[in-house]
């Protein structure tokens, strides 16, 4: 059977492959969401602590024998914590200044974190194995589903939904939204927004970095390879518009699956298809898919 | 419910010292050494042209502005050092000027806001029968509410937590006369329960029979205090300061 004159089984595997990408997208543009909501930062650092999250993985394998189930928890809170460090030391300073500012700042991080990685690490990538439970595939009729391809998209619609879920309907969640709409009225509640504002950068990175885990053992762990998901994740932001949690969730898959179907109907735009949308939104929709008109 | 601080051990009879405050908004030097006393259980407002620095004086209070110089003892401590979430937790409740109700938030998620600063807060059935609009609206959008829903609202989310020195920023502008009294009447009942209120009003004829005491600020400075005694006597004058 086909559709359009494509395999039924090409079909799905592309899609899947979209819907795995998406998933990146949508953790990574999430975190981004949620940290510029809050800090009014675009956070050009998420690649390079992505990247990060799956060197952390790497080396609590290759250099402490930890596996791959308690790096996905390890990790994430590694590359927090120095997210979290990032923060009171360095973009604590710029949130009165231009959004420019932060972007610079984390612009110049990026840059010394993934030269720092070269250094040590050389760009050719390191590989890292998939975990024993998730290795081979099912049959699921329609096509063989790899295992762990399977995983990343639930893992990562899981983390998403719950932090959607904590957002949206928890106390916890309406500190977050009141203080992204005006912090200081927050804090002069007796809410301590400083504290909050790391802790908020801390999670954004560390989900960031859980995505670079979930990456590691089907992609080749390099330096670079949060520089190569970062310009789409942005692209990904800007269609989505800033500051919706659920915009950037759906937006994120959205495009993922779009890449996929292209990839089977016409290859050749399948790396620039994202641009393409991208432009077209700005042009209908200047704020974004979800984003709000000011 | 009895007085709101029956409980409170370390009492001082003024519960707000302000002496010699200074605040900057950046490079402008906006206060210039304001001085007054607010007493446990007294409504004292803060009245001046627009402009005066009356706003700016409440936030200097809880750390808002930039720069800040002098002193501020509330219940006796001082704070003029301490960060804005530790100033609310010595039970104070702020209810800015442009209201600030979360967009983004329903009415009731903007009720229950505010976390606790201190024991003998309203219940939230309290607050439901003094303001019954509120229940109504409760799972109305933030920004959906009227302006006078939004200021009962942003009233009746520090009445919540506990505070017993309220800072409202003139609650009654924009108002229908209904409306605003119906907010007259909330102060004097808070005022019957013990709660000490700082004032700041444009209004008035508002706030006159509301206070015990009156300040007038310009320029960033108090130019005249006046007791709700001297209030007949001093009219004129405060007339002319306030040009009204
Ligand atoms: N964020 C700010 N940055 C710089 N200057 C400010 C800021 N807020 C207020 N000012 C200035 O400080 C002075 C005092 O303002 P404030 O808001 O305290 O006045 P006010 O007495 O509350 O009067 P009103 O509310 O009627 O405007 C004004 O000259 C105002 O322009
Ligand atoms: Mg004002």
């Amino acid at each position: 059977m086909a559709i359009f004159g494509v395999p039924l089984q090409a079909m799905f595997g592309q899609l899947l492959l979209g819907l795995v990408n998406g998933s990146f997208y949508a953790m990574l543009s999430l975190g981004l969401a949620v940290i510029f909501g809050l800090l009014n930062i675009i956070n050009f650092t998420h690649g390079a602590v992505y990247m990060m999250g799956a060197y952390a993985a790497y080396i609590l394998m290759t250099v402490l024998g930890i596996g791959y189930w308690p790096a996905l928890v390890l990790a994430p809170l590694a590359v927090g914590i120095f997210g979290m460090v990032i923060e009171r030391t360095m973009l604590r300073w710029l949130y009165k200044l231009d959004h420019l500012y932060g972007f610079l700042l984390t612009f110049g991080l990026t840059l010394v974190l993934e030269g720092l990685f070269r250094s040590v690490y050389g760009v050719s990538g390191q590989p890292y194995p998939v975990p024993d439970l998730l290795r081979g595939a099912t049959d699921v009729g329609f096509m063989t589903l790899p295992n762990y391809r399977a995983w990343i998209v639930v893992a990562s619609l899981s983390v998403c939904l719950i932090t959607w879920y904590v957002i949206e309907r928890t106390k916890l969640g309406a500190y977050l939204r009141a203080g992204t709409e005006n912090p200081q009225l927050v804090q002069a509640f007796g809410i301590n927004v400083p504290l909050m504002v790391t802790l908020t950068y801390g999670f954004g990175v560390a989900l960031a970095a859980f995505a670079g885990v979930l990456a590691a053992p089907v992609i080749q762990v390099n330096p670079l390879m949060g520089s190569n998901l970062i310009i789409v994740v942005f692209a990904v932001v800007v269609i989505g518009g800033m500051g919706s949690i659920l915009g950037s969730i759906l937006t994120g898959l959205g495009l993922g699956i779009v890449e996929g179907l292209t990839k089977v109907y016409y290859p050749e735009a399948s790396s620039t298809v994202v641009f393409v949308i991208m432009a077209i939104v700005l042009m209908v929709r200047p704020a974004g898919l979800f984003g709000r008109e000011k | 419910m009895g007085t709101v601080d029956a409980l409170d051990t370390s009492r001082h009879a003024e519960l707000l010292r302000v002496a010699n405050l200074h605040a900057f908004y950046g490079e402008s030097h906006i206060l210039h050494g304001i001085d007054f006393v607010v007493n446990r259980g007294e409504v004292v407002t803060l009245l001046g042209r627009n402009g005066a620095g009356r706003t700016t004086t409440l936030r200097a209070i809880l750390g808002l502005t930039g720069t800040r110089a002098g002193s501020i003892l509330i219940n006796g401590r001082e704070t003029i050092g301490m960060a804005t979430h530790e100033i609310a937790h010595l039970g104070v409740g702020y209810c800015p000027e442009e209201r600030g109700i979360f967009a983004s938030l329903s009415a009731e998620e903007n009720l229950l806001l505010p976390p606790a600063v201190a024991s003998g807060g309203m219940s939230v059935d309290e607050i439901y029968t003094m303001f019954p609009n509120l229940r109504e609206r409760r799972s109305s959008p933030g920004m959906r509410l009227s302006g006078g829903e939004q200021q009962m609202l942003a009233i009746a989310r520090i009445l919540r937590t506990g505070a017993k020195l309220l800072l409202l920023d003139e609650i009654s502008e924009g108002l229908a006369p209904v409306i605003v009294q119906t907010l007259g009447r909330v102060i004097r009942t808070l005022k019957e329960r013990g709660y000490t209120i700082v004032i700041v009003e444009q209004n008035f004829r508002f706030a006159a029979p509301l206070a015990d005491r009156h300040y007038v600020i310009e320029h960033g400075r108090i130019v005249e205090a006046v007791t709700m005694a001297e209030l007949d006597k001093k009219m004129h004058k405060l007339h002319v300061l306030l040009g009204i």
